[in-house]
């Protein structure tokens, strides 16, 4: 649960997230907006399916994961909202199009 | 961006942007990259767009970021956001994605500037929604100006921790909890090294007054705290641990309803790119964590240089000197600089970079992780987490035989996720360390190998 430090934030970003529209501060990261909206988890994990929210929001952890606007695997702590973004859920490991590439 | 640049900087906080400003100052071409939307690194995040609100909860530290930040966004060389370093190598060929798009760029001299990341913190409960690390709640407030609402507890050791308590405090946030991990007596077993750190005063004078803020918000205060675990099913209510409530008083088990929960204990470096260049790096037992061997100009070979807290831990202030020290040896190295202004400029840096360090082994001493964070006390505690690998599976892994991290890795997939380590592979030494009874510079730690950042096939294909 999050809210916004200032009052004076405009919503003024409209996003889907997980199929529902919501209007968020622009600036913002996904990730900060899956919080901000109140979002029970943003993944879950191909091994067990577990819900997972993000850890480190630097880029490192890799928690984040989701699908935006179609492609899978973006970090979503890196990623600014932008308007008419499709945010989508990741559940499990994503198709191999958009997957990554283990060495 | 071109195929060549005489200085490559990846990174643009603190160290990088001084580097980058120093550099270009005396003539070098340079160009900076950097994966955030935006320049000024971990500290400086956002400084030069942050709302009055945002600066008077922050404070003068990241205020002080303003100036570096604004005299970088004009600094006369190239710089490029939201860049993902996906590939480097010992010949400073730097593989990059850049809106989709793959380049490899050759850097005639390198400097890498990645910064530091917190270390991992895994107790029971670690992965649930609602646990996240105080530096992400301190990004929040930084980068998005969110602050959390509800029950929230902060856990761990080390300045950062104090900082972010008395940062909420200011904006008005209510904190149910402060659960500190630092283990008993450590102030006085580091007082021997108070006497070097002397210089370093104003940092103890910071550090009482972060604590004296909180004392005076009657933030209730847990000290010497073990056992802590974090509780639910699909996400976080509750966490449990172990104190005295009172100084003498005997130890307890407490439980805390709780929606949100910040751990932390301290940061360490991001060694991923300095190993990838091949780097040379050393277990560092004082700051429990793998530092990159350089010498003081963040020079580890020839044409190659690695500075800040992707180094080692030394704080914003001596990252910065850092980053023009280098910056500077970068320039002279292309004679650019004349030989006067080398000598006067390059002595003044020094002297001061070695006045900021001063401090450094008192607090590395104070805030040294206890054991029981860094290896789990539970076997079913998840240490990887992508691939959701336990200790009882590392363990058991040693046991049959497997004969160092990356054996282990092969064995049990530990660390072979998307975020390929950088959360477990410390805590994976440790447990073999531990149970093979070999030191940590013996045991060493996962291999880094290219992609260095989650790559589309489609991108391979394209090169
Ligand atoms: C979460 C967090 C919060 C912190 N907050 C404070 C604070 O409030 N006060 C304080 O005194 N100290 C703080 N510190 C410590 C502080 O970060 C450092 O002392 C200082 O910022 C170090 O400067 P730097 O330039 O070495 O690295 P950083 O400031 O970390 O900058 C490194 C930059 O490199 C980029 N980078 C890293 N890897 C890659 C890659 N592969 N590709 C592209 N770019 C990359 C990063 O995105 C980042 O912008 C914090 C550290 C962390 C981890």
């Amino acid at each position: 649960m999050f809210e916004l430090l200032d009052d004076n934030h405009e919503f003024d970003t409209q996003i889907s997230f997980d199929g529902k529209d919501h209007l968020v501060p622009s600036n913002i990261t996904v990730a900060a907006a899956a919080l901000l909206i109140g979002a029970k988890s943003i993944r879950e994990t191909p091994v067990t399916g577990a819900k997972r929210m993000p850890l480190c929001m630097m880029g490192v952890c890799y928690e984040c994961l989701m699908k935006i606007d179609g492609v899978g695997n973006q970090r979503s702590c890196q990623t600014l909202v932008r308007q008419g973004m499709v945010i989508e859920r990741q559940i499990g490991a994503t198709e191999v199009e958009a997957g990554y590439y283990e060495a | 961006m071109k195929p060549s640049y005489e200085l490559l900087i990846i990174g643009a906080g603190p160290a990088g942007m001084s580097a980058a400003c120093e550099a270009a100052r005396n003539g070098v071409e340079v160009c900076v990259i950097d994966d955030q939307p935006e320049p000024g690194g971990q500290i400086y995040r956002n400084a030069s767009r942050a709302t009055a609100k945002q600066n008077q909860v922050l404070g003068k530290d990241y205020q002080q970021g303003k100036n570096l930040v604004d005299d970088f966004k004009s600094y006369g060389g190239e710089y490029y956001a939201n860049v993902s370093v996906w590939h480097l190598d010992a010949s400073n060929q730097v593989g990059v994605i850049k809106a989709e798009e793959n380049y490899f760029i050759s850097a005639k001299n390198l400097v890498i500037a990645s910064g530091a990341q917190e270390r991992a913190m895994p107790i029971r409960g670690w992965q649930l929604p609602g646990v996240m690390y105080a530096g992400a709640g301190q990004i929040l407030l930084k980068g998005s100006g969110i602050v959390p609402r509800g029950e929230l507890v902060l856990a761990g050791t080390g300045p950062l921790l104090l900082l972010l308590a008395s940062q909420y405090l200011h904006a008005g946030v209510k904190i149910k909890a402060i659960l500190d991990t630092t283990p008993k007596g450590r102030i006085v077993k580091s007082l021997d090294k108070l006497f070097s750190g002397v210089q370093g005063y104003e940092y103890l004078i910071k550090g009482a007054s972060l604590l004296h803020h909180i004392k005076a918000a009657k933030v209730p205060y847990y000290k010497h705290v073990e056992g802590l675990c974090a509780v639910g099913l699909d996400r976080v209510n509750n966490v449990s641990f172990a104190s005295a409530t009172k100084a003498g008083r005997k130890v307890v088990n407490i439980s805390l309803d709780v929606d949100t929960l910040l751990l932390h204990q301290g940061i360490i470096p991001n060694t991923r790119l300095a190993r990838a260049a091949q780097c040379e790096t050393t277990w560092d037992a004082q700051q429990s964590c793998w530092t990159v061997a350089t010498n003081e100009y963040g020079l580890c070979r020839q044409n190659t240089y690695v500075v800040g807290d992707g180094a080692r831990v030394m704080g914003a202030v001596a990252s910065r000197i850092q980053g023009r020290l280098c910056g500077l040896h970068v320039a002279e190295s292309l004679s650019k600089v004349d030989s006067h202004n080398w000598q006067v400029l390059h002595h003044d840096l020094l002297k001061k970079l070695r006045k900021e360090n001063a401090i450094r082994p008192f607090l590395n001493a104070v805030y040294q992780p206890a054991d029981a964070y860094l290896i789990p006390q539970q076997g079913d505690v998840i240490v990887c987490r992508c691939e959701e690998v336990t200790l009882s599976d590392i363990q058991d892994a040693v046991r049959l035989g497997c004969q160092g991290p990356n054996q282990v890795k092969s064995y049990t997939r530990c660390g072979m996720g998307p975020c390929q380590g950088t959360q477990c592979s410390n805590t994976l030494s440790h447990i073999v360390a531990k149970q093979t009874d070999m030191p940590m510079a013996e045991v060493g730690e996962l291999r880094v190998r290219s992609p260095l950042s989650p790559i589309t096939l489609g991108q391979i294909a394209d090169l």
